[in-house]
């Protein structure tokens, strides 16, 4: 009888415990659920065709934010150009060919560390950097290669763990049939490490894509009448386009504000959706 | 009889120090089952990763000794690896397809060579999966990934796939621990036939398995090489004390 009495009490524990977990995972929830939908009721009124595809008018106060829209896509587009490739192969040489030694260790913190950093850091270190010492004054170019640094950890840190999580058994079994440590990276180990890359490079560039504090300094511009025309050009950009119109535009219309936020929210959270479909479909598919 | 593969005074050490194996000497007879057995840890496995080198991703740290094949001290660093590696095939104990197709983990050796001419890989294909009876089974789902297989299935297809490099030795890692009775039984059968073209050697997954299949066998204990000879004069009338006590069940 004792006995029967200890185990319901502990059950009933468990599920006190239980119960208590997901009511702290629903109040951590709560909070995003409720920023997003907030901007979407404020911010799906401002929403057309012309606001995403007209230049504005009336100093910001009326028309589109098509040259935010496009700054945004040139600047994510640049950072991806830069910093998927190094990142990829450095994912690469720390996962598959790097000792596993002191000097390997030191270069694993300095990135985990690189993730780190406040942007604003990486802002003022591209100012100094690609806008004064190499001259490529504020313009994309400046700005994309900034936020590549801070894209860079991200990329680099996935790529090693996915390639990390692919079985060993797999490189042994390639190697025993003759491949180079190269020709196994290419034939088996990368192909199924993939969509575990592309996922971390989607994730970093989504952060790029949102972040205000690299830009502001390297390539952003308050308000430009024109496109830009070449990558030394300086641009719009959604996120900075959101702080001046909430600070430093006075008699700037609500609606305008809110659609700008739900813009920048969709490009971000849609890269997020891409990502994590991307993960579920090659989970579903993996072999091992 | 002669000596395809002859190691001689073998000591592997890992880089904790251990030793793994101690002035092994032994030849591995050509066109022979020559099965090494013994208790786990008897250095048999670390043998076979010396054989072709594949010891080279594991933190084996010294060698001392000769490991002699066509003539060449394969452990010398100068050694082309990958061609030793096509020369001497490994299947392992647990079957591992590459995450490919059927077709595909057979060719993979010869893509990895640069083969593209596709009827010498599908004549490829099929002579390999028939040596190791699987054909039969296959033939209508090469494009199937290797995993969809049963695991006697796999295993063969491992098999397979060192037999499309058209090796002089195949070295098998306890390749039924895995496998159910008939499965096992296929792969046994198999070597008899496999022998008369190439050299084979085969770890065991127990006593009985080396008894019937050994042409020649060595006992490993603790990293030596205890006793080697002719299969039937080792399982019936054994030299040394320790493997009598081990072919008899006394410990093991």
């Amino acid at each position: 009888m004792e006995n029967s009495d200890a185990a319901r009490t502990s059950r009933r524990n468990a599920l006190l415990g239980v119960n208590l977990l997901r009511l702290i995972t629903l109040l951590t929830a709560l909070p995003v659920i409720g920023v997003i939908v907030y901007i979407i009721v404020r911010g799906a009124p401002a929403l057309s065709w012309e606001f995403i595809s007209a230049m504005p008018r009336e100093g910001m106060r009326a028309g589109g934010i098509l040259p935010a829209i496009m700054g945004t896509f040139y600047l994510t587009l640049g950072t991806a150009v830069f910093s998927v490739p190094l990142g990829v192969a450095a994912g690469i040489y720390i996962a598959e060919y790097a000792p596993d030694n002191r000097a390997t260790r030191l270069v694993r913190i300095a990135i985990i560390n690189l993730a780190g950093i406040p942007s604003v850091v990486y802002g003022l270190f591209g100012l100094g950097l690609f806008v004064l010492f190499l001259k490529f004054g504020t313009s994309i170019l400046a700005a994309s290669l900034t936020l590549s640094i801070m894209t860079l950890p991200v990329i680099i840190s996935t790529t090693e763990e996915a390639l990390r999580q692919v079985p060993n058994a797999f490189r042994v079994v390639s190697t025993s049939l003759g491949a180079t440590r190269w020709q196994t990276i290419k034939r088996i180990t990368l192909p199924q490490a993939l969509p575990g890359v592309i996922t971390g490079v989607i994730l970093g560039l989504e952060r790029a894509a949102g972040e205000t504090a690299p830009i502001m300094f390297t390539g952003a511009a308050f308000f430009l009448p024109l496109l830009p025309q070449s990558p030394l050009d300086a641009t719009m950009a959604l996120p900075y386009h959101i702080f001046v119109i909430s600070t430093s535009v006075p008699g700037m219309p609500v609606e305008i504000q809110y659609g700008t936020v739900l813009v920048l929210l969709i490009f971000v959270l849609g890269m997020n959706v891409i990502a994590t479909l991307i993960r579920n479909r090659a989970r579903a598919r993996r072999q091992w | 009889m002669s000596a395809k593969i002859s190691v001689q005074n073998l000591t592997l050490m890992y880089s904790d120090g251990v030793e793994s194996l101690q002035n092994v000497s032994i030849d591995i007879i050509a066109n022979a089952v020559n099965v090494l057995f013994g208790p786990a840890g008897g250095g048999k496995s670390t043998l076979l990763r010396a054989l072709n080198r594949l010891n080279d991703l594991a933190d084996v740290d010294t060698a001392q000794g000769k490991i002699v094949f066509n003539e060449q001290n394969i452990l010398d660093p100068a050694t082309d690896v990958i061609e030793l590696r096509r020369k001497v095939g490994m299947v392992f104990s647990r079957p591992a397809p590459l995450p490919l197709s059927v077709y595909e983990n057979v060719i993979y050796g010869l893509r990895l060579m640069g083969e593209r001419n596709k009827s010498l890989l599908d004549e490829r294909v099929e002579q390999s999966l028939r040596q190791a009876v699987l054909w039969d089974e296959v033939y209508d789902r090469l494009n199937d990934p290797g995993t969809s297989l049963s695991g006697g299935q796999q295993q063969r297809l491992c098999i397979a796939r060192v037999l499309a490099l058209e090796p002089e030795v195949i070295m098998l890692d306890e390749p039924t621990s895995a496998l159910d009775p008939v499965s096992t039984a296929k792969i046994e059968g198999m070597l008899a036939t496999l022998k008369e073209r190439l050299t084979i050697i085969l770890v065991p997954h127990n006593v009985q398995q080396a008894a019937r299949t050994a042409d020649y066998a060595g006992f490993f204990l603790q990293g030596r090489l205890v006793e080697y000879a002719p299969g039937k004069e080792l399982f019936l009338k054994p030299r040394e004390k320790e493997t009598q006590d081990y072919v008899t069940g006394r410990f093991g």
